[in-house]
């Protein structure tokens, strides 16, 4: 009755089937269905990202040189002959002062994000250095009853990965905590249902801007006494907020739509309604309650980037910004770099989520 | 084998039956169902008495009420008129002294076999120890052949293994009156065959009062004291009722061999057929 563990299971598991092929690829155990899955699993997927990276850089190329001939004409009509000569020359010199600013290539990505890595060691040094320094002090501060001195240095690219991902986090939970208890209690009572219904059909398609000032609005007077930095706090009950309602719906739908059969056997037992609600209702929405809680931490991550933009609280919504704003020579690369980061995130966030709603649920459900 | 079968055919209950004590008394049953153009009326002035320790079953067209009549003896059905009464006192709603086997097993898959039984007999022993509790699930998981499945989930059995633990969780409870809603009727009939020995074994040993429902003539023949044959809605009542007289404990074979079998099976075909 024990089931071994294999990483073929474990991997399929966490909707992460590929990684098994793999496995038999170094294993030699590949037949020729195998060969063809081999070809479909792995083959296919890198030459689709090596098409992509293609033809992002022929893409880019092209925009490169469209902005470099407006910018070489431009200096000719204005300039004259002279000047314009002097621009394509500098253009050609790669000089920093004179590129023409456009989407970045592959190879100028790959190289700002090696220097967003550089980046952080230096901080994570700066940091380390400056803790070590103040250490004696701060102890003293504490024994003083005093506020320690913190780091409030510039934060790494790595540091605002951790930030945003602290804040999906809190408002994912946040989201959890209102969606699911209010979810049960509007699937399990048709008054309830019909008291809420238009509260939800209404403020569900609300943009995350929007919400995004509400709470300003309400935490900001909230909060007028405190100190302390509202942007952390605004832009996670912000994205809680925006990303509850898949939530709200599918858990209420799970437990308004139990399979009657059920029902019928806990009648005929004659459960309790507490019973009723945790070894029936509950076990048996499970499945549709995990779909929308994947649906919100994907909704919560994704309007994450705006709302982090709005709120001015550090993470990688932030960091776009900024580096929209900032304008140098390689910030439209470091945009890129985020970008690609959001996305991997993303998508490991949703796989984190199908192995837990695998561990605990009835239905396995496969990756899609 | 034929030493089995009561050699006479004009015997009566009364000597069969240790007691003639009234179990589950059906009186001027009426359901209405309302609709737009007016009130549909499935069942009307529909009387039956079981008496205790009788195994019934009931065959009739698909769709003239059969299932409504059980459901409205489960307690999961409204009754729209006259009253249905166990042990001489009328019912309010489901309870576990009438115990269900639905036509799906309707187990919970994400709980084990065990837990699915357990579901019920906790229900019904809340005084029980915990340790005599699991010991009252497993004896009739056993009883059923599941021995070897308690702690695997109803999702991983198949449906026949899942329909054995509906039979065990349903004998568990110890129920006054068992309900049958055509429980083998989406089982293929090698299994049917397998499953209606089960029962009839476990029910030669508890005798609780059964009331089955099925589209099977010779599942009916072959588990009944008393075949009830309904007539085709709407308004549908008890067209006719056959009494088997074949002694217990039964065979297939023993029931297959009997002289009377085909005059019991053409019996009610010709009912059903008319």
């Amino acid at each position: 009755m024990k089931q071994s563990v294999t990483l073929g299971k474990v991997s399929k598991f966490m909707g992460l089937g590929f990684l098994s092929t793999f496995k038999d690829l170094f294993t030699g155990k590949l037949g020729k269905e195998d060969y063809k899955n081999f070809l479909r699993k792995i083959i296919v997927p890198i030459g689709s990202v090596l098409l992509f990276i293609g033809l992002w850089h022929l893409g880019a190329r092209t925009l490169y040189n469209t902005e470099a001939d407006f910018k070489i004409n431009k200096a000719l009509t204005e300039q004259g002959q002279a000047a314009a000569d002097e621009m394509a020359a500098c253009i050609a010199s790669g000089d920093i002062s004179c590129q023409p600013n456009t989407l970045p290539s592959p190879s100028q990505v790959w190289a700002s994000f090696q220097s967003l890595l550089n980046d952080h060691a230096l901080i994570s040094a700066d940091k380390a250095a400056f803790a070590e320094k103040t250490a004696a002090l701060n102890e003293k501060r504490v024994a003083e009853g005093k506020d320690p001195i913190v780091y409030t240095g510039r934060p790494s690219f790595v540091d605002q990965i951790f930030r945003s991902l602290k804040t999906v986090f809190a408002g994912f939970f946040l989201a959890l905590l209102i969606a699911v208890p209010l979810g049960i209690f509007i699937g399990l009572s048709p008054t309830l249902k019909s008291a809420f219904n238009w509260f939800i059909q209404i403020f569900k398609p609300v943009s995350p801007v929007v919400w995004y000032l509400l709470v300003f609005m309400i935490v900001k007077t909230l909060l007028i006494d405190s100190s302390e930095d509202s942007s952390f706090t605004i832009s996670f009950i912000a994205v809680g907020l925006c990303s509850m309602w898949a939530t709200l719906v599918n858990t209420s739908m799970g437990v308004s739509t139990v399979d009657k059969d059920y029902i019928n056997v806990a009648k005929v037992l004659k459960l309790g309604p507490f019973q009723k609600v945790f070894k029936v209702v509950l076990p048996s929405s499970l499945p549709l309650i995990f779909t929308g809680l994947k649906i919100t931490l994907s909704v919560a991550w994704m309007v994450l980037i705006a709302i982090e933009l709005l709120a001015q609280s550090p993470g990688l919504g932030l960091f776009v910004w900024e580096e929209f704003q900032n304008g140098a020579n390689d910030s439209n690369a470091k945009i890129i770099v985020a970008m690609f980061v959001i996305g991997i995130i993303g998508f490991l966030l949703d796989r984190l989520m199908l192995t837990i709603q695998n561990a605990v649920s009835f239905e396995k459900t496969d990756a899609i | 084998m034929s030493t089995i079968i009561k050699e006479t055919t004009n015997a009566t209950h009364n000597g069969i039956f240790p007691s003639n004590e009234v179990m589950l008394d059906l009186k001027k049953l009426k359901k209405v169902y309302p609709t737009p153009k007016g009130d549909y009326v499935v069942l009307e002035d529909l009387n039956l008495q079981i008496r205790k320790e009788e195994f019934v079953t009931i065959i009739g067209h698909s769709g003239c009420g059969k299932t409504t009549m059980l459901s409205m003896i489960a307690g999961l059905n409204e009754i729209s008129g006259g009253h249905i009464s166990v042990l001489g006192k009328h019912i309010k709603g489901p309870g576990p002294d009438r115990g269900v086997i639905f036509q799906a097993p309707s187990l919970m898959p994400w709980m084990t076999a065990l837990q699915n039984v357990l579901l019920g007999v906790n229900q019904v022993f809340p005084d029980a120890t915990k340790a005599q509790r699991n010991d009252i699930a497993k004896y009739y998981l056993q009883k059923v052949g599941l021995e070897d499945a308690f702690d695997k989930r109803a999702a991983d059995l198949s449906q026949g293994m899942q329909q054995r633990v509906g039979i065990a969780r349903a004998f568990a409870i110890k129920p006054k009156v068992l309900l049958l809603d055509e429980p083998f009727g989406m089982l293929d009939s090698l299994t049917r065959g397998e499953l209606q020995d089960i029962l009839i074994e476990i029910w030669n040993k508890e005798k609780i009062t059964a009331v089955m429902i099925t589209h099977d003539v010779d599942e009916a023949i072959f588990l009944a004291d008393r075949v009830v044959m309904m007539t085709s809605g709407p308004r549908a009542k008890i067209g006719d009722v056959l009494e088997i007289d074949f002694e217990r404990p039964r065979t297939r074979k023993a029931v297959l061999e009997h002289d009377d079998y085909y005059k019991y099976r053409k019996h009610l075909i010709d009912f059903l057929e008319h």
